[in-house]
């Protein structure tokens, strides 16, 4: 398989949230530190490969009619391993994300990605497209994180790279209203907004360029 | 439990912690199918009646299954197998008894399954260590936050088509934008309390 391109339809032109518009509750939720965000991803990332791989596997035993239900126990499954071991050995993570662990089980990529591609393609395939989607879904979430903190909080990377981050803008200047809810929405329009214009650019390019 | 812890769970589940607005719980089908007022009722008042089912169902498992046996890990795959079959059942009845109830819900039904709030709501109840009635009432007034916040943004959506913004913000990005300024209007209630 073509791990190149897959990427690059993960990173950008398929990107599960930004171009695919999949999974945006998670991805407004709790993108307010870069922790979350990255944790999130991860976990995003490793459900999805393991689920894909699963359900590849069994596409052919699973009857067509309760797919869907099939599908989800599956997901539930690995989204229970990865929320008890979260709870076992990264308490603080698991506390920061609370019910959005357990809710990655309705996450609409995992779902999207076992019905769109894990049913129809094989093994190495399906892991291959569980990886990179999980990477677009990491980077989107990172961007959204990256921005929200920095305007909201004035750091970068608590939690990450220490407990307080580093402060990029001083004291007073911070806007609290990106942590909140509505900084979610703001970000997150704005951030789909610049995909469709890179996009937009890209193929303008490449049509110049043929 | 009485009257009042009832109320404020509901005026919280409505206002204060709007499952869209505030806690980001069923966002997909909000955006989904908010673009006609219509639908977005539809949509509504489908999202009310399975979370207040559902709220009973996962609360009579939680209490009479999953706690006896000690499996309360099994919490999520049991509520969404829950979750799944209740939506089906509830589809396949009123196709049977009320069909014109049916019809005009039927195509948001199969979507319920996959609206995390339902199983947001689930999750939650057994968080909040609610009772019966408190489960029931945070599930269906719920769902009622999530008619009105559906409702307002259907009709500011419907405007919003109509104007002109930069090409790049055109049709998702616009919607977001004004999914915040309603947000940001919903941030006034955040401090509400009643008695």
């Amino acid at each position: 398989m073509d791990f190149k391109k897959q990427l690059k339809e993960g990173l950008l032109t398929q990107n599960p949230v930004l171009v695919q518009l999949l999974g945006l509750c998670s991805s407004m939720a709790i993108t307010t530190s870069l922790f979350n965000g990255l944790g999130m991803g991860i976990a995003v990332t490793v459900i999805l490969t393991c689920s894909n791989v699963v359900i590849s596997l069994l596409r052919k035993v699973i009857p067509a009619k309760i797919r869907i239900a099939a599908y989800i126990v599956i997901i539930a499954g690995f989204v229970t391993m990865i929320d008890l071991l979260l709870q076992a050995f990264l308490p603080p993570l698991s506390e920061a994300l609370g019910v959005f662990i357990p809710l990655i089980v309705v996450n609409c990529i995992i779902l999207g990605r076992a019905e769109a591609f894990a049913s129809k393609n094989g093994v190495l395939a399906s892991a291959i497209d569980g990886v990179t989607q999980g990477i677009g879904y990491t980077a989107a979430l990172v961007a959204i994180c990256v921005v929200r903190e920095l305007l909201g909080n004035g750091t970068f990377g608590s939690g990450v790279i220490s407990a307080e981050g580093a402060r990029i803008l001083p004291e007073p200047f911070p806007a609290m209203i990106m942590i909140l809810p509505v900084g979610g929405f703001l970000t997150l329009g704005a951030l789909i907004a610049f995909t469709q214009w890179l996009t937009k650019r890209i193929r303008e390019k490449e049509e110049n360029e043929a | 439990m009485n009257l009042t812890s009832l109320l404020s769970i509901s005026l919280g589940a409505v206002l204060v912690n709007n499952f869209i607005l505030v806690q980001f719980l069923g966002i997909c089908p909000f955006m989904g199918v908010s673009k006609k007022m219509d639908t977005s009722i539809g949509m509504g008042v489908a999202v009310i009646f399975v979370m207040g089912l559902a709220s009973a169902a996962t609360w009579a498992i939680n209490e009479y299954l999953l706690i006896p046996l000690q499996l309360e890990y099994m919490q999520t795959v049991a509520f969404i197998l829950v979750i799944a079959s209740l939506v089906q059942l509830v589809e396949m009845f009123l196709q049977k008894m009320i069909p014109a109830l049916y019809q005009a819900l039927g195509i948001y039904l199969p979507l319920i399954t996959t609206n995390c709030a339902v199983l947001g709501v689930a999750l939650l109840n057994v968080q909040n260590d609610y009772s019966f009635i408190e489960s029931v009432v945070h599930g269906v007034m719920g769902g009622v936050g999530f008619l009105v916040a559906i409702c307002l943004f259907a009709s500011v959506r419907e405007r919003v088509e109509d104007c002109e913004c930069p090409k790049s913000f055109e049709g998702f990005p616009i919607a977001l934008i004004s999914a915040g300024l309603l947000a940001l209007a919903f941030m006034g209630f955040s401090g509400l309390k009643v008695f």
